[in-house]
């Protein structure tokens, strides 16, 4: 057996770092998708696509503001709301009509999305690679326990859990929230206390896809933006929120520090097979507990 | 205030209501008396649109409400207590309330303080989980979270279904103060005592349709239609 570099200290607390800040992205995508399985009980395929859009999104705007800090800023605050204009439209004219039914066909439903989708993209952004350079203040590495750790990783380790914050004060603490949380569990109640529910299901899915945009957005300048990127992240979104149980915002938070952290632990520890601890701690997780980890609202 | 006519209502392809017709003049509590499976629930549901009728008409307050979606119908001033309560769960019974909340009605409106002033027990239980609590505490939420919607008729689909006494003779007293405040009631029920105590009319449902109907004095009279369709 071929093992990875020699494992110290230092080089195992860069790797959970790394891990963290990966876990970071994989919660924001995740919980969106976990907010519209939990409040429509769509399992949305087609999430991964509106990811990919947001990187693509962020690619086209950072060049349009003509690159460097403020296209870099400017890109990531406004591609989330390029993917939510995407869902307002998808789910008024497409999903609305199709809450009622059964989960085989929804699966159906936005799985041709997601292939609709990406061809979309490919005709719009064509096949090529793309990538986004992070600005100054963000580029470079810091001195952390004696090896360098990517400044643009302890950004992300900043933004995930504003997000979780900014999440859990949203569906607790505004009202809008609070319906959406009634009408996860009883859509006719809500309906029946004069609530106008189509409305809150329309916001909460575009809430969800813009938590995927936003997903997009920041891992672009970390990765090669191109086609195939929504197929990656759906399965581990999808099994995130699967071992965080559905639509459970902590759950997926939990689900996505596992993932996160398994996968870069696993780079250090056994590089050639690296790619099979995270769905190792799948298994285990579902084994232990096949209904998530957290309360499942389904 | 609420007509009911020949209403048919159907759940996929089994016939439920054949041609139910009621009325409830305002300021009154009108009684839906029936077994279970009778009907009841279904006209209840039929009103409020949630399982809309194919055939037949309800007009509240003159105006036909039939196809209309809930919300619309719960806008208009209908508030509805269904018989399995419903609460939601996830939500506290303070946040249950406030999400119910529709500004309607003036100085003398329903309101987060004015229900707890109405239901004193709700009151002290403000921040725990409706899920935790006991039935007629649920129960209590469930009309309070109806009356926040400042509704001038309120459909109460057996309110005293599985309580204790003590609990259902306190609902009896408060859904007696909702009529003196003004409020016109449909009230199903099984429990005949009940409903005989309070209503001023009733109307006895069997297998779908009205088998009777008339003033409550009738109907405490008439035993043998009691027997008939309500003896279990």
């Amino acid at each position: 057996m071929d093992f990875g570099q020699s494992i110290t200290l230092s080089a195992v607390g860069v790797h959970l770092l790394v891990g963290l800040s990966r876990a970071m992205i994989l919660f924001i995508v995740s919980s969106g998708l976990s907010f519209v399985l939990g409040v429509l009980r769509v399992p949305n395929v087609a999430h991964g696509s509106l990811y990919m859009i947001g990187a693509f999104a962020a690619f086209t705007l950072n060049n349009a503001f003509g690159g460097g800090s403020a296209g870099f800023w400017l890109a990531l605050v406004l591609s989330p709301f390029v993917v939510a204009g995407v869902a307002l439209v998808a789910e008024r004219a497409l999903f609305c009509h199709l809450y009622q039914r059964e989960h085989l066909m929804l699966l159906l439903f936005t799985f041709a999305l997601m292939l609709i989708l990406g061809d979309l993209v490919k005709m719009v952004w064509g096949a090529d690679y793309r990538s986004i350079t992070t600005p100054e203040v963000l580029e470079g590495s810091l001195p952390i326990l004696g090896s360098s750790f990517p400044k643009y990783n302890l950004f992300l380790l900043i933004v995930g859990p504003l997000v979780a914050v900014g999440l859990y004060l949203f569906t607790n603490k505004t009202k809008i929230g609070k319906i959406a949380r009634a009408a996860a569990v009883d859509r006719d109640m809500v309906d029946a206390i004069g609530i106008n529910v189509s409305w809150v299901f329309a916001f909460a899915f575009v809430l969800g896809c813009f938590l995927a945009g936003l997903g997009g957005a920041l891992v672009a300048p970390t990765i090669s933006v191109t086609l195939g990127m929504d197929h990656d992240i759906i399965i581990e979104a999808f099994l995130i929120v699967t071992i965080g149980g559905l639509g459970n915002m902590w759950g997926a938070l939990l689900g996505s520090l596992i993932f996160g952290v398994t996968q870069s632990l696993g780079v250090l520890l056994w590089p050639q097979f690296a790619i099979v601890f995270p769905y190792l701690a799948v298994v285990i997780v579902l084994v232990w507990r096949p209904t998530g980890m957290l309360k499942s609202v389904w | 205030m609420l007509e009911v006519e020949d209403v048919h209502t159907y759940y996929g392809l089994s016939h439920i209501l054949f041609g139910v017709s009621l009325e409830a003049p305002a300021g009154e509590i009108v009684c839906i008396l029936g077994r279970n499976g009778a009907g009841k629930s279904t006209t209840m549901k039929s009103i409020m649109g949630l399982t809309p009728p194919r055939r037949g008409t309800i007009r509240f307050k003159g105006a036909v409400i039939t196809g209309l979606k809930p919300y619309r119908i719960s806008r208009l001033g209908i508030g509805y207590v269904p018989d399995d309560r419903r609460v939601f769960a996830d939500l506290t019974v303070g946040e249950n309330l406030e999400i119910s909340e529709r500004a309607r009605g003036g100085e003398h409106a329903w309101t987060l303080s004015r229900v707890y002033e109405f239901f004193p027990a709700l009151g002290r239980i403000d921040g725990r989980r409706a899920g935790f609590l006991s039935g007629g505490e649920q129960q209590m939420l469930t009309i309070g979270r109806a009356l926040m919607t400042n509704p001038e008729l309120l459909l109460l689909d057996e309110p005293t279904e599985g309580l204790a006494p003590m609990v259902v003779h306190l609902l009896e007293e408060q859904i007696a103060a909702l009529r003196d405040r003004g409020l016109t009631v449909l009230l199903a029920e099984q429990n005949q005592k009940v409903a005989l105590r309070l209503s001023d009319r009733g109307y006895v449902i069997d297998n779908g349709s009205i088998r009777y109907h008339g003033s409550i004095q009738d109907l405490r009279e008439n035993e043998d239609v009691r027997r008939k369709y309500l003896l279990v």
